[in-house]
């Protein structure tokens, strides 16, 4: 059982705690317990299936940012043999929102554009809560270049709340340097996945999320703001966001329907805050196929896609 | 992208039909003076007394700019938004729809037309702030993607003059997506060596200035326009200190170096003239 408890899983660490109370006085009376832990065992796991079975979306949205959920770094060590870290916009500064470098997995290489959250409040700071400043898109954008001149492909993970709301921020240009990713990304001549491992709201983490295909972790969201600002917005109070949640449809799921997202990446074992190993195994196994597939197209075929897909999305009557 | 919302109650109001109806007077929101609505109409809608350049709608915009305004291809006319979410919360976004379209006569937040710019043909679209603050859903970008499809096929000029407060969130992340859909278009359309040039006016905001507004080749914007991504509150919140006087504002923007110029409305049309004829295209009076 996790250390970290949410809502909707309180039944679980009530049964988790009856099993913790039996074993003690197994020790304590010297008592065969066994059979009644085992009976307990099986009733917390039929407990736990019944509850991932039947997530609402804002308890999808409270597991993607679940503190013992891998975040991009994670993902990287778990999925490569081998990273190495390139640093700076070459303009301005570094923001360490954004991590990008050479990444190897199964001895082929890859260009990784990942946005990375802390755990402690001290990385978090460091981080700035995953939320990227004008520097992060260029950085972005500088090593997207580098990728595409040695044709290397490229793969983003998106994991964040927004681009930073901040003085400096809009003074050095936030919405030219997401813009410029979202002119830029459609015409780079190498495949693209975009990955969503957490969260992703607005032109924040679009910034980094163009590309030939979108997939998502299961227990995602991305939309074009986060529930806790739609509800701020509409009901003058954030509390509601589990409403906005539902309003906005924000899941992965929703993203299939909507023909936004291109595959719902499953994360075995009721997610990834339980079993961080498997999850990191079936993306690695995921984006090695899809990247394959990707390397595989003639140039020109990818781009012809790849426009065609933005051109499609939304949806009007006429 | 949030602020469309609060703005869209601000006092500072878009003219419309009933206050320049003949006989009214209209304060300047900004210097207060009392200006006489026939006056304001022929002065393009600017304060003769501060320049301030009242909030106007496209077909205000489009009879400025246009040699003819009913000499014109309209593009995408009647593409329509089905809330595509059923969005409903407070309100529902279909009732909004609805009352947006009666109140503007629009069908959404751009009108995107085909016309002539001092005998220059070209594609141009231009967006009512008076449509659920501008903002842009699926109908935004697909007519944006259509009218970007027809100068790249007609080799005309693209013009977007920009007023939104950014995505519309009633269409969640097909509204998103809008931005990726918008950018994209302007990319081909640069790829194939054509001359975009965006006007950002009061207000441009959030995934508006996010996407294709930032992305002219030539950027220019209004006097005084509001322009940036982040709504002020948003950043007053999170930095927890008062804002620079005349922050985000079209001269803060040019002093940052994210403006080609400000250029008065008097101005406007001539200024787009000059620059079509210094990229040498050619007058072209069939609209077809
Ligand atoms: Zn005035």
């Amino acid at each position: 059982m996790s250390n970290y408890i949410l809502d909707f899983e309180a039944p679980l660490k009530v049964i988790d705690e009856k099993i913790d109370m039996l074993r003690l006085t197994g020790t304590k009376t010297g008592e065969n317990v066994s059979s009644n832990i085992k009976k307990l065992e099986a009733k917390l796991e039929q407990k736990k299936a019944d509850i991932y079975s039947k997530l609402s979306r804002w308890d999808r949205v409270q597991l993607a940012r679940h503190p013992n959920r891998p975040h991009s770094l994670d993902y990287i060590r778990m999925i490569s043999e081998d990273f190495f870290e390139l640093h700076g916009d070459r303009y301005f500064a570094e923001d360490p929102s954004v991590v990008c470098g050479l990444m190897t997995m199964e001895d082929k290489p890859y260009m990784v554009i990942a946005q990375q959250k802390g755990r402690t409040t001290k990385e978090n700071l460091y981080r700035n809560f995953g939320m990227s400043r004008p520097e992060g898109y260029r950085k972005a954008l500088r090593i997207m270049k580098l990728a595409e001149k040695f044709n290397v492909p490229i793969l983003t993970l998106i994991d964040t709340m927004g681009a930073y709301p901040g003085l400096g921020a809009e003074e050095r240009g936030q919405a030219e340097a997401i813009a410029r990713n979202l002119f830029e990304m459609p015409l780079l001549e190498v495949p693209i996945i975009n990955l969503v491992i957490g969260e992703g709201a607005s032109g924040g983490a679009l910034g980094i999320g163009v590309g030939d295909r979108l997939f998502c972790q299961e227990n995602t969201w991305f939309s074009v703001i986060s529930p806790e600002g739609c509800a701020s917005i509409l009901y003058r109070d954030s509390s509601r966001a589990f409403e906005a949640a539902d309003a906005m449809k924000v899941t992965a799921a929703d993203l299939m329907e909507m023909g936004i997202a291109d595959k719902i990446i499953p994360e075995p074992n009721y997610g990834a805050h339980y079993d961080s190993d498997g999850a990191a195994k079936v993306v690695k196994e995921t984006l090695i196929k899809e990247f394959q597939y990707l390397l595989n197209m003639d140039k020109e075929e990818l781009l012809r896609q790849r426009f065609v897909k933005y051109e499609r999305i939304g949806s009007w009557k006429e | 992208m949030v602020e469309w919302f609060r703005r869209s109650t601000d006092k500072i109001k878009t003219i419309s039909k009933k206050d320049t109806a003949e006989g009214i007077w209209v304060k300047c929101p900004r210097c207060t003076q009392v200006i006489y609505s026939e006056e304001l109409k022929k002065n393009q809608y600017v304060c003769s007394g501060c320049s301030h350049h009242f909030r106007i709608t496209s077909q205000q915009y489009f009879n400025m700019l246009l040699d003819d305004p009913k000499n014109i291809l309209e593009i995408g006319k009647n593409i329509e938004s089905v809330d595509p979410l059923k969005f409903n919360a407070v309100s529902k976004y279909s009732d909004q729809l609805k009352a947006a379209k009666e109140k503007t006569g629009y069908n959404d937040a751009i009108r995107t037309v085909v016309g002539e710019i001092g005998g220059y043909k070209t594609a141009i679209g231009i967006m009512d702030f008076s449509f659920i603050g501008g903002s842009m859903g699926s109908v935004v970008g697909e007519k944006i993607s259509r009218l970007v499809s027809y100068a790249i096929s007609n080799k005309t000029p693209l013009i977007i003059v920009s007023a939104s407060g950014g995505a519309r969130m009633q269409e969640g992340s097909y509204s998103l997506m809008q931005m990726a859909k918008t950018s994209a278009m302007v990319a081909k359309f640069s790829k194939e060596k054509g001359l975009f040039i965006s006007i950002l006016t009061d207000p441009t905001t959030g995934g508006t200035t996010a996407s294709f507004a930032m992305l002219g080749d030539i950027i220019l914007a209004e006097p005084n326009a509001l322009i940036g991504f982040a709504g002020a509150r948003v950043i007053k919140q999170t930095i927890g200190q008062d804002l620079p006087e005349g922050f985000q504002r079209a001269e803060f923007l040019l002093d940052k170096g994210f403006v080609d110029s400000i250029v008065h409305r008097s101005d406007l049309k001539n200024t787009l003239i000059k620059i079509f004829k210094f990229f040498k295209y050619h007058p072209d009076h069939l609209v077809t």
